[in-house]
């Protein structure tokens, strides 16, 4: 990891890989799009609106790991001092945030079709809700200071923490009695039927693909960005 | 020990802490924070008529009826045993059907009867096409009935 401590050797590795990613991701997730919305059968009980599931497990995984992968890069800015994880780190938060929102909306909607409601204050709701919020808090912690590369400490241990939340989510709806169904994948296997189940894949590998572009691209912005001030304010001082 | 060793002890540490705190809270919670109460547990601690509580569990088998005025709703949620009779007046959800999960808000009147103001239909995590087999075995052919 220590390779890339040096951005230009991160940029010229990063650079051709972002339109990789990019249209691998895109090209799968309009597969997976396809084939949930054509090729699958409807559930037996849910009908035609299981297909929501396609936008919905992949957004909600993306939300989730995108936090995990922003704890990760804050634990490595304060016991490594790795320059580039606080960069990593506020590239992640918006994406993540974007996909937690699209996570609870697409919820919601799935939601008013099967439950007969938009929202219920039930566990796996609430602690979703708060993933976002806690997302929101990021981005203003890490705007709010000086560093305009990486983030400040604080900010990295407010990344740190907020990872207890998800331990939260992912047993909220086995602690407590709720709205929400069960874990339908889980070590042991799926609930969810193979002829239902696969164009998941497509769509949640190819969401992880155009999630990875995103930060890849974030973090060159945000590397390039530092990079032009640098240079005004050599050529304001010569 | 060297600098980074004691900041990544110090990071460790500081996490255990947080996660072993995380759950003491979340387990203290477990009562607190349920979503619903389930016939058993109405059972054991009974809620005084009139407190507006959630009602969850499973619809019983052939206990869906439909009154004479034709919007009031008489069933009975089951879950570990305990049974509550509910009555609700008004439109379920489409998923709402007998061996299938239910959450109800309202309140006990004075006979025992769970009068619902809502009622919310909770699916379990199995997804499968309409004509399918079964968890339990047998092969259910419900394809006509998904037409609606």
């Amino acid at each position: 990891m220590h390779a890339f401590a040096n951005p230009a050797r991160f940029l010229s590795l990063a650079r051709p890989l972002t339109p990789w990613l990019l249209w691998l991701g895109a090209l799968l997730s309009a597969y997976g799009f396809y084939a949930g919305l054509f090729l699958t059968p409807p559930d037996y009980l849910q009908g035609e609106s299981v297909r929501i599931m396609y936008v919905h497990v992949p957004a909600a995984w993306l939300g989730m790991g995108g936090w995990t992968g922003l704890a990760v890069a804050s634990l490595t800015q304060l016991v490594w001092r790795h320059p580039l994880a606080g960069v990593a780190a506020r590239a992640i938060a918006a994406p993540g945030a974007l996909f937690t929102a699209i996570c609870l909306v697409t919820g919601s909607i799935w939601g008013s079709r099967t439950w007969g409601t938009w929202w219920q204050w039930d566990g796996r709701m609430t602690s979703m809700l708060v993933l976002l919020f806690l997302y929101f808090g990021y981005i203003a912690l890490a705007n709010a200071g000086d560093e305009k590369v990486g983030v400040s400490k604080a900010t990295a241990i407010f990344g740190l923490i907020g990872a207890v939340n998800l331990p939260i989510i992912n047993r909220s709806v086995v602690w407590w009695n709720s709205l929400h169904q069960g874990p339908s994948i889980t070590l042991r296997g799926s609930t969810i039927a193979p002829e239902i189940l696969w164009p998941l894949a497509f769509t949640t590998l190819g969401f992880t693909l155009m999630f990875a572009a995103i930060v890849l691209m974030r973090m060159r912005t945000v590397l390039a960005t530092a990079k032009v001030e640098a240079r005004l304010r050599r050529l304001a001082g010569a | 020990m060297k600098a980074k060793h004691q900041r990544l002890t110090l990071a460790l540490l500081a996490l255990a802490a947080l996660i072993g705190a995380a759950l003491l809270a979340a387990s203290a919670l477990r009562d607190e924070a349920a979503y619903f109460y389930s016939p058993a547990d109405l059972q054991k601690n009974p809620v005084a008529a009139g407190k507006h509580i959630r009602l969850g569990g499973m619809v019983e088998d052939k206990s869906i009826k439909r009154l004479a005025d034709g919007v009031t709703i008489d069933f009975v949620v089951e879950d570990g045993g305990a049974k509550t009779p509910v009555r609700f007046r008004g439109i379920p959800p489409d998923l709402f059907k007998e061996n299938s999960g239910v959450v109800a808000e309202g309140a006990f009147d004075r006979s025992g009867v769970f009068v619902a103001d809502t009622i919310l239909a909770k699916h379990d995590e199995r997804y499968m096409p309409p004509e399918l087999t079964r968890k339990d075995g047998q092969v259910e052919h419900r394809t006509e009935t998904l037409e609606q």
